[in-house]
């Protein structure tokens, strides 16, 4: 795919641009956003396998009661390093990836603001990669106290905990620079006539989420550093020895984690908004309210943090407040919903991979939306604290919701930035097994979280052994089936029939009217958006 | 720079939105460490973190300021409270911690005394520091420590078993809702290289 693109460039494109290195000093010192964004992209999928393979362990391992293949310790470093890695090496990268690509051919600029920040906030990304997965073979094994790196346990473990602490800090330094680059990108640099209220709804959902990052990715770098001097400095931020507390790092946690939620579902939800319309073969239904509803999630998002800490001890009061803000953001959500749904209303669809991926998404999104309205319910969510439910639920919203999302984008645009069309049979046959898979390993942790069993253990009472089993048996075939995509990505990367400048009728967003794959130099005069 | 600004383009300054948003980012990285003085005042209005000696509606931090001990006004003998007593010790510590009192049944406003076995398990001289922790939070502004053995560090010789008293009284004016107050202490390891554990007084 490397050297394709740039022959195809090379041959109607020789203005002054065109001395790029080859091979890997292109990589290395591009500055374009074509290029960054394809990095960024490969380097999420291969975060993706590598934290989908931890998963195969846990799924292995809870096939049937007892220990089967490995010890707590090292089951407890699988389920953190699981989520650490999914969360901040393959769903964020991958939309940052998406937004490298699409954003400025959807806004008809050149390129993004500050190209060389945009590479270095990729190349920090493998830096930081390499340290989290290099802890597996340190003294005392990988972080394995939860990804949420709650204290006092985050206080006693080994180097792996300073390591993990460096490279989330670095992660933290490659989103917000990635942030900054979005913001200025899209503020400043749109084609003529293109006024913020005419911006494809994915560009919309992007400024949002970039809005997020710069807003609370600094707090987690507050509270990693406070763990930090905690751990070797002598302060006691959280240690009650001096006087600290444990729990305040959960609420500086929070602060953050919860519009972390959001900026991993918005851009999902902008990459679904642009497909639906396509195969619907209609505009977008409630432009508008979309707009609105993404920024009032934004917003709200930021003072719900405290339901995930019901059962810290609250007074009444503070539970009933998180109880109704969460409880309200299901009426923007569901403003999205809706109006995906009036898309569809009278359309004439056709059900293309991309198609398939993003009805799955709208579907299943909603289920993980009302399993999160349960949760939200005080009385249920101290039941349900910490069992396989909350883990049902967030992975309807992370996996059927943001990286479904990812996959319907991938099949969308590949063609675009391939030149070539992706295997269709083949990629129907992925989506079918993903969907199936996903729903046999995470529909019956719904019943195993109502029946008590709780998350992060490697061994269970015996009542619960069927469902694991089922869960196992998807899981592994989930896993499985995302073998086919990297076949099928590559496959189409490296050749097949040619896509043509406009492979979907109904789409028509800026990136259509580029040859197919675009030339390695854009927009370089602006197009005018009437 | 592949960046080319086309004259057509109405020219927008990067330079200047680039500066908002590090301001941004620089006020939310404040922010979050202005969370921590913000929790501590929360904490200490509302008695949210089951901190004992916090004084609601003062702004004295734990720990400084000594313990207002008023005689009990009144007993209320209307009702009924059962205190929960937990020892532990963390990490690093070789003790062994036991409250000789596992629950007391009594009235708010009575004057009550309970009872922690302490032994050091080591061949060594140790100094430890024991932390209260009560819960519900919002019943430890109620919970008054007449004399604590939390309230100075304790030192234990080689093998050396010691009964330690706390001496409390659950004021009346506790929330009628509370039937249950669990008191639960943690015994640290006060090192010499740890200055801020040493100055440690705990109630």
């Amino acid at each position: 795919m490397n050297t394709t693109t740039v022959n195809d460039t090379a041959g109607h494109h020789d203005h002054d641009h065109d001395h790029a290195p080859a091979g890997l000093m292109r990589w290395l010192t591009s500055t374009n956003h074509k290029d960054i964004g394809t990095l960024y992209l490969w380097f999420s999928l291969f975060m993706f396998f590598f934290a989908g393979a931890l998963a195969m362990l846990i799924r292995a391992e809870l096939f049937q009661p007892g220990l089967q293949y490995v010890q707590p310790a090292v089951f407890n470093q699988l389920t953190t390093m699981h989520g650490l890695i999914m969360i901040f090496g393959a769903i964020m990268p991958s939309l940052v990836g998406f937004a490298n690509w699409q954003v400025p051919l959807m806004i008809g600029a050149p390129d993004m603001a500050f190209p060389r920040l945009n590479n270095w906030s990729f190349w920090l990304l493998p830096a930081a990669g390499t340290l989290l997965i290099a802890t597996f073979f340190v003294p005392g094994g990988a972080i394995s106290g939860g990804w949420t790196m709650y204290p006092p346990l985050y206080m006693q473990g080994g180097i792996a905990y300073d390591i993990s602490i460096l490279a989330v800090h670095i992660l933290g330094v490659s989103s917000i620079m990635g942030a900054i680059n979005i913001i200025v990108t899209i503020l400043n640099m749109r084609a003529p006539g293109m006024t913020l209220m005419k911006m494809p709804l994915f560009v919309w959902t992007w400024l949002i989420t970039a809005f997020l990052l710069v807003a609370v990715m600094p707090v987690l770098a507050c509270a990693i550093t406070m763990l930090l001097t905690d751990r070797n400095f002598g302060t006691h931020f959280f240690d009650a020895a001096g006087g600290g507390d444990p729990v305040m790092f959960q609420h500086v946690f929070w602060f953050f984690g919860h519009p972390e939620v959001y900026i991993m579902i918005l851009p999902a939800f902008g990459i679904v908004s642009t497909i639906l319309p396509t195969f619907a073969r209609k505009p977008l239904f409630g432009y508008v309210s979309m707009v609105y509803a993404v920024a009032s999630i934004a917003f709200l998002s930021f003072i719900v943090w405290a339901h995930h800490m019901f059962t810290t001890g609250m007074p009444l009061g503070g539970q009933l407040f998180f109880m109704y803000t969460t409880m309200l953001i299901a009426i923007p959500t569901g403003i999205k919903v809706f109006n995906w749904v009036a898309t569809l209303w009278r359309g004439s669809i056709s059900f293309e991979t991309p198609m398939l991926f993003s009805l799955a998404f709208v579907i299943l999104f909603t289920i993980g939306g009302f399993s999160g309205l349960v949760l939200a319910l005080v009385p249920v969510d101290i039941q349900l604290q910490d069992t396989y439910y909350v883990v049902a639920h967030f992975h309807y919203v992370l996996f059927s919701g943001s990286a479904m999302a990812i996959m319907a984008g991938v099949y969308y645009w590949l063609p675009k930035w391939t030149g070539h069309m992706y295997d269709e049979k083949l990629g129907k046959l992925h989506f079918w097994l993903t969907a199936i898979a996903f729903n046999i390993t995470f529909f019956p942790m719904h019943f195993l979280g109502l029946a008590g069993m709780p998350r992060r253990i490697p061994d269970y009472a015996l009542q619960f052994a069927d469902f694991n089993a089922i869960a196992s048996v998807g899981g592994l075939l989930l896993g499985a089936s995302q073998l086919l995509f990297l076949y099928i990505v590559v496959k189409c990367a490296r050749g097949g029939a040619p896509a043509g400048d406009q492979p979907w009728e109904g789409a028509d967003t800026l990136e259509w009217t580029l040859s197919s794959p675009p030339p390695y130099h854009s927009f370089v005069t602006p197009p005018l958006v009437k | 720079m592949s960046v080319s600004v086309n004259t057509s383009m109405p020219v927008r300054s990067h330079r200047q939105l680039l500066i908002k948003l590090l301001a941004v980012i620089a006020l939310a990285f404040a922010f979050g460490f202005a969370l921590v003085p913000l929790y501590d005042v929360f904490c200490q209005v509302t008695g949210l973190n089951g901190k004992t000696g916090a004084k609601p509606g003062t702004l004295g931090l734990a720990g400084i300021s000594k313990p207002v001990t008023a005689p009990p006004s009144s007993i209320d003998r209307s009702r009924t409270v059962t205190v929960e007593f937990m020892g532990t010790v963390m990490p690093g510590l070789p003790w062994e911690m036991t409250p000789l009192t596992s629950s007391l049944d009594l009235h708010p406003g009575e004057l009550q005394q309970a009872m922690f076995r302490v032994r050091n398990l080591s061949d060594k001289t140790i100094v430890g520091q024991a932390i209260p922790s009560v819960s519900p939070g919002l019943a430890a502004q109620h919970f008054e420590k007449l004399d604590c053995f939390c309230f100075a560090q304790q030192t234990l010789a080689p093998g050396e078993t010691k009964d330690m008293p706390l001496t409390f009284i659950v004021k009346p004016e506790l929330d009628k809702d509370i039937r249950t107050i669990t008191l639960a202490y943690a015994f640290f390891i006060v090192t010499d290289t740890n200055p801020a554990a040493k100055n440690l007084a705990s109630r």
